[in-house]
């Protein structure tokens, strides 16, 4: 349950972020539905930490929608930091 | 506009700073909206809470309102800061003091108070 739900959240994420230096998405309790990302691509240069949130947010729409994380922990990065 | 969706909009609008979080100060209901709670205390913010709980319409209502997909939702001066992440980083960098500084005054911290906001039932307490 929990792999499946990690490697869909990643392939959304890639798709995403095609040039992401650090892309990683771990299930935090082992229960595939509490989720950290950790995104570093140069998309986010210049960009306000509310913006970097929301084209996370955006990538990870569908499953934020349809109830597949339940809880989700953002950490996002320029490439430059 | 559903009067829902107004009692929301006055709060973001009049609140100096306010935290949409699932339960209340006393009884919070979830780790991220403690952490965001515990974000705005330590950088002594006079922090007006929205239970999101009691209604779903409540939560659909704030999403149309700010764009923003996940609870809990920060908003300062009536704009949106953001969920427990940014909240949290925001504070650890000093960014979140000096935030509340430039959209509220320099006195921001004297006599914060907390307040709760029943959006569905238009109380202040």
């Amino acid at each position: 349950m929990g792999a499946m739900a990690v490697e869909r959240l990643e392939s959304l994420l890639r798709d995403a972020f095609p040039d992401a230096h650090e892309l990683r998405v771990d299930d935090r309790t082992g229960g595939g539905d509490h989720f950290q990302v950790t995104v570093a691509s140069p998309r986010f240069e210049g960009l306000g930490l509310l913006d970097q949130h929301r084209l996370v947010n955006e990538a990870l729409a569908e499953p934020l929608r349809d109830g597949t994380i339940h809880e989700l922990r953002i950490k996002t990065r320029g490439t430059g930091t | 506009m559903s009067e829902l969706s107004d009692r929301i909009k006055q709060v973001i609008e009049n609140e100096p700073v306010a935290l949409f979080m699932k339960g209340t100060p006393q009884f919070v209901m979830c780790g991220n909206s403690g952490r965001a709670l515990e974000a705005l205390r330590e950088a002594g913010a006079p922090v007006t809470t929205v239970d999101i709980l009691p209604d779903p319409s409540i939560r659909q209502e704030l999403q149309q309102l700010s764009g923003w997909p996940t609870i809990p939702q920060v908003f300062v001066g009536g704009e949106l800061v953001g969920g427990a992440d940014i909240t949290q980083e925001l504070a650890e960098s000093g960014e979140l003091a000096q935030l509340l500084e430039q959209k509220l005054g320099a006195g921001y911290r004297d006599g914060a108070e907390e307040h709760v906001v029943d959006v569905v039932g238009g109380t202040r307490a």
